[in-house]
């Protein structure tokens, strides 16, 4: 396990850091600048925090001789998405006061906010601990938001899954005290060394690390691309266990073929008592194993990959103290989010509520901030963000159904959405993520207007496909496990990746290495026409494109590079 | 004086000419310079029109420092032969040079879909402008670097050849492209370059002659030197309050040596919607025919160019109410309490409309003064900008009697067009100097546009080396708006060159200004005067310089903890020493 290679740079700055201390408390304060020290970017990731700035008027600022126009971007957690309605209040006060007017849902089932100045980080990051949220290890070298289907007709499984989400959250959270340090006010460490961090050690991971739990036959987590799945195995209403899967993941780099992503591949079933166990050891092996000199290949995915499933099968299973069972049978069904009124067999019912690309704020035709802020109001449940960037008005009694309905529409709130729309995701892109090559959130809703409109030529008016699109490769919104998949390359340009399949379980193969949307659009008219004519019975779309020979599936995550035509 | 011993003439004929001219003023001296050039064109023999050493330029734009590297090895080379090549990182590069330039070189990739790299974008889009000038007096070569994986292989370089040959400019060799494997194209084309310089251009192998070029001191106020305005840039951010303009000027040609302290005086015209204000308002006819030192002009020519039509003066305002008698303009010519607000508070065109009176155009032209130059304190120095010199501008604009103001020279200089013209000359100041010990610690304040000299100082520190430490102390209203200059003070600090304290009295519910962080840093303040610093302050001399010299005096009194006498006696003793120098208006 010894590597002579040089250890990347962030490596450098996470030992030097005490436990994620760094310089941060000075970066604060110091009024010359609206950033942060250089160092200190790396370790405010860990604290949830990512400096960007405004690239719209980069340019503009850099003729000005003045510094980019900084500001902060501020991840909170809600392990399983879970959130009351005064914690909803309270995240919609703090976007108005403190961010840039509105709240963005990710991919992650997380809370996320835009915009927020330096002089109001400190603020922020307290007035969100005060709803009792927080933000540490919602980015960084750790584990991040631990997510789990939000929903499921059976209640009982759904809480007991949540449950096992924040058993599992808390018991992977870094022990440092440095957040409570810098951001709350807390009790000072008084000496040099720092406190222990058990599961971790002083240089937390060697890159991100994500773990999803999930209810099939719904895959609305998106289970094949985290590092670490558990997938509930749920008989007569009761979770007896987990199928595991790892090593999922989905960065890559443009034309770097030693970069790509991967789905998760399964360990074998484990009892629900042993999950806590598993899932340590495998972030351990992780630590332990992973690659720290190459933060391109870094994550979990490539360990395995490197060594082999059963060497890290046997690894965790001898750090765990278990033995794998066989894996139990699974099927999924789809992964994009039900619109509407739901009832579960306790005879509670759930709003699924569409939320275009996860933003949320208020616009003359709908307003979305304003109308949640109302339904928060009144709501006696709960909120549940789903990794899909919608959200449930969960938990409703049937006498209450009318009020939230009132509300919703006096908001412009819940008109009708297409398949595509209701299946696509976009990551935040311009003007904020300093990866973007290209436009992300801004440019998709446009796009699918002009795709609907083939869709409506072809009749697959209302016909689910998966699209999503990233400004850049490192696939925040998933794009590898879309039927559909738009990766930022330059401006107005995409890579396009076709040949996913609709429930997440097969990834799509480069298409084209760039395209603007004039070609794009003759494209998919193309294969959308073919499409038309030529699906057997419900066949879904990428499953289409690939019995019919225009990609080829792909096997292996390194196939992706290979273009298809 | 003594001429270059490199002059050819003989030593016997130098002495006569020493003890010829040595006698006579700046001004004989410069004629007869000309004279003699004259006599030499007579001959057949006019000297030469372009400088000795052939000058020119070699720009490079590129994501990866490639270009840097040829740039830097075709400018190495072009001075082994006796040509003046300077390499320029595109980003650093004044489009509005085109139009003087004679020789230019381009090194620049391409990026994405045949983009330009981010350092090229400003000049590309100057270039790409159809309406820009002809560049009839341009000879160019361009080097395109790329990647012949991407469809638009080379495409900026492409384009930038295409744009300067549309513009009028003459390729010196055909455009080369390269792919990733760039090497040995790049020194093809270097070669092929001075190959054709060399055939062309030969290098001044002859010593440099005697030109007709006036020295700095000949430029002034009545003969000012016209400057090519390079760069016009509005330097607060967009949602600032205020705007200042950041102004490059090329004294190019033109000898003008500074150092920093000094000021650049600028001869202005009143911009034309003030002329028309004063016009309208006096009901007059801007045709009108004046007499103006024994010369019939234009009342419009003679507003613009000739008379100070919104500064309002005591003898201005003793004219004016010598043509009207009215009891408030008596009453406040009476009292010189009065006087000071009544005159801030008005401008010509206010008491033209405040107390209308039928004038004539020539009474119109009498009762106002002659056009002063304005003075802007020079923010660059010569050694970190070459001859480029850099003005710092705020343009005054503000309500008053229910109409919008603005002050004549700022709003002329705001609006100047890049590429345009601006009569300069210099305006030395020799009682506002860096200390001659570059080892003396270095205090600056100032606030607004007052740090610009500032800026020269510690480009000048930075040049020299110096190994006294500097400290500014700069104010204004909001950091992320009005921080004038904020990348140059945070790449000095990051240099450990600067020690930068800042103020802004908009960023937070009390106001907070530079006096008041001096309070803060007073401990460390008194330090440094105890170890013998320099206390340089620049800016407002109605507010912030009676503040910032209080708050001087009591840091200095909260520290040496000896009374108030003896504060103020070492604030004086500061002063008498030369330690504590201001430069305030």
């Amino acid at each position: 396990m010894s590597d002579e290679r040089k250890l990347s740079d962030v490596e450098r700055i996470k030992t030097a850091s005490r436990n994620l201390r760094g310089t941060l408390e000075e970066s604060l304060t110091d009024d010359v600048t609206g950033a942060i020290a250089e160092d200190d970017t790396q370790l405010s990731k860990f604290h949830g925090i990512y400096q960007q700035d405004d690239r719209d008027i980069r340019a503009e600022r850099r003729r000005q001789k003045l510094e980019p126009a900084y500001s902060f971007m501020i991840r909170a957690r809600v392990p399983g998405g879970l959130c009351t309605p005064a914690q909803w209040l309270a995240m919609d006060r703090l976007a108005r006061t403190h961010a840039n007017g509105t709240l963005r849902l990710t991919t992650r089932q997380a809370f996320q906010f835009h915009g927020v100045i330096k002089s109001r980080l400190k603020a922020t990051v307290a007035g969100i601990n005060e709803a009792l949220l927080d933000t540490l290890a919602a980015c960084g070298d750790v584990n991040r938001n631990v997510m789990a289907s939000p929903i499921a007709a059976q209640a009982t499984a759904q809480r007991e899954v949540a449950r096992w989400a924040d058993v599992l959250s808390e018991h992977l959270t870094p022990q440092t005290g440095a957040y409570h340090e810098i951001w709350l006010d807390g009790a000072r460490l008084e000496t040099d060394a720092a406190e222990a961090e058990p599961i971790y050690g002083a240089t937390y991971l060697p890159r991100k690390f994500k773990m999803a739990l999930v209810i099939p036959p719904i895959n609305d987590v998106d289970i094949y691309t985290q590092d670490l799945g558990l997938i509930a195995i749920i008989e007569d209403g009761q979770l007896v266990g987990f199928n595991v899967s790892v090593g999922g993941g989905m960065g890559m780099a443009h034309g770097v073929r030693e970069t790509y992503p991967m789905l998760g591949q399964l360990l074998g079933f484990i009892t629900p008592d042993q999950a806590v166990a598993v899932s340590e050891a495998v972030v351990t092996t992780q630590r332990d194993f992973g690659d720290r000199s190459n933060r391109k290949h870094a994550r979990l995915k490539y360990t395995i990959d490197d060594r082999g499933i059963d060497w890290f099968r046997a690894e965790v299973a001898r750090r765990a103290g278990v033995t794998f069972a066989p894996p139990r049978s699974v099927t999924f069904t789809q992964r994009g989010d039900a619109r509407g009124w739901l009832e579960d067999d306790e005879g509670h019912w759930h709003y699924g509520l569409f939320v275009e690309n996860g933003r949320i704020g208020d616009t003359e035709h709908q307003q979305l901030l304003s109308g949640l802020r109302a339904v928060a109001e009144v709501h006696r449940g709960e909120f549940r963000l789903t990794g899909n960037q919608n959200v449930w008005i969960a938990g409703v009694a049937a006498d209450q159904r009318p009020v939230i309905d009132d509300i919703l529409k006096a908001h412009g709130i819940g008109t009708g959405v297409s398949g595509l729309r209701l299946n696509s995701m976009a990551c935040v892109g311009f003007p904020t993520c300093g990866l973007a090559m290209a436009e992300s959130e801004r440019y998709l809703p446009e796009l699918i207007d002009a795709i609907d409109e083939i869709m409506i030529r072809h009749g697959l008016d209302d016909e689910p496909i998966v699209l999503r699109m990233t400004g850049c490769p490192n696939g925040c919104a998933r794009p590898y496990a879309a039927e559909i998949g738009l990766v930022g390359k330059s401006d107005n340009h995409y890579a396009l990746f076709l040949g996913g399949d609709f429930e997440g379980q097969r990834l799509n193969r480069l298409y084209r290495a760039s395209v603007a949307e004039a070609e794009l659009l003759e494209i998919l008219d193309q294969l959308l026409r073919q499409f038309a004519s030529g699906r057997m019975g419900d066949e879904r779309f990428g499953d289409f494109l690939v019995r019919s020979g225009v990609v080829a599936p792909v096997l292996h995550g390194s196939e992706i590079h290979e273009e298809a035509a | 004086m003594s001429l270059p011993v490199q002059a050819p003439v003989s030593p016997e004929s130098q002495h006569e000419l020493t003890a010829l001219a040595g006698g006579w003023s700046a001004d004989q001296q410069l004629w007869a310079s000309g004279f003699l050039a004259g006599m030499a064109a007579a001959r057949g023999h006019a000297a030469p029109a372009s400088a000795p050493a052939l000058k020119g330029t070699v720009l490079f734009g590129s994501q990866s420092g490639n270009g840097q590297g040829v740039a830097e090895a075709l400018a190495s080379a072009g001075a082994d032969l006796g040509f003046e090549l300077r390499a320029v990182n595109m980003a650093d590069y004044a489009p509005a040079r085109l139009a003087r330039e004679e020789l230019l070189f381009v090194v620049v990739s391409t990026h994405g879909e045949g983009d330009p790299p981010d350092d090229a974008a400003d000049l590309w889009s100057s270039l790409a402008d159809p309406t820009g000038p002809r560049l009839e007096q341009l000879r160019y070569a361009v080097l395109a670097l790329g990647d012949s994986s991407y469809a638009h292989y080379c495409q900026t370089g492409r384009d930038f050849d295409e744009r300067l040959a549309a513009r009028g400019a003459q390729a010196l060799v055909p455009r080369v492209e390269c792919d990733l494997e760039y090497q040995e194209p790049a020194e093809a084309w270097r070669s092929q370059v001075l190959e054709t310089l060399k055939e062309e251009f030969a290098p001044a192998a002859a010593p440099p002659r005697l030109r007709a070029v006036p020295a700095s001191e000949a430029y002034t106020s009545a003969r000012p030197f016209p400057a090519l305005l390079e760069v016009n840039q509005k330097i607060t951010g967009r949602d600032s309050s205020k705007d200042v303009r950041h102004l490059e000027l090329s004294l190019d040609g033109s000898q003008i040596e500074w150092e920093p302290g000094d000021s650049l005086g600028v001869k202005i015209a009143n911009p034309a919607s003030i002329v028309d204000e004063v016009l309208e308002a006096a009901d007059l006819d801007g045709d009108a025919v004046v007499r103006l030192a024994d010369e019939e002009t234009s009342l419009r020519q003679a507003l613009t160019g000739e008379r100070e039509i919104t500064r309002l003066t005591r003898p201005v305002l003793e004219r004016f109410s010598g043509q009207t008698d009215h009891p408030d303009l008596t009453a406040a010519l009476a009292d010189s309490s009065e006087l000071a607000p009544f005159l801030f508070r008005h401008q010509v065109v206010d008491l033209l409309r405040e107390y209308p009176l039928a004038l004539d155009a020539q009474t119109l032209l009498d009762v106002l003064s002659p056009l002063a130059h304005r003075a802007y304190s020079i923010a660059s120095d010569a050694q970190a900008t070459g001859s480029s010199v850099h003005l710092t501008v705020a343009r005054l604009t503000y309500e008053q009697f229910g109409r919008a103001h603005a002050g004549a020279a700022s709003t002329s200089l705001a609006d100047a067009a890049a590429g345009g013209e601006i009569p300069v000359f210099l305006d030395p100041n020799p009682r506002f100097r860096l200390p001659e010990d570059p080892a003396t610690p270095v205090i600056m304040i100032g606030p607004g546009t007052g740090v610009a000299p500032f800026r020269a100082f510690v480009q000048r520190r930075e040049a020299q080396g110096a190994s006294g430490k500097n400290w500014l102390f700069f104010g204004d209203r909001q950091r992320h708006n009005d921080f004038l200059y904020q990348v140059d003070w945070l790449r000095w600090r990051k240099a450990g060159l600067l020690e930068l304290d800042v103020a802004f009295s908009r960023d937070q519910e009390d106001k907070r200004y530079v006096q008041h962080v001096m309070a803060e840093r007073g401990a460390e303040f008194y330090d440094w005067l105890e170890s013998g610093a320099a206390v340089y302050v620049c800016g407002d001399a109605s507010r912030m310089a009676p503040d910032v010299d209080q708050a001087l005096t009591q840091l200095v009194q909260k520290h040496q903890a000896r009374g108030a006498e003896a504060a103020a006696e070492y604030v004086q003793q500061l002063k008498r020493s030369g330690r504590y120098k201001r430069d305030v208006y």
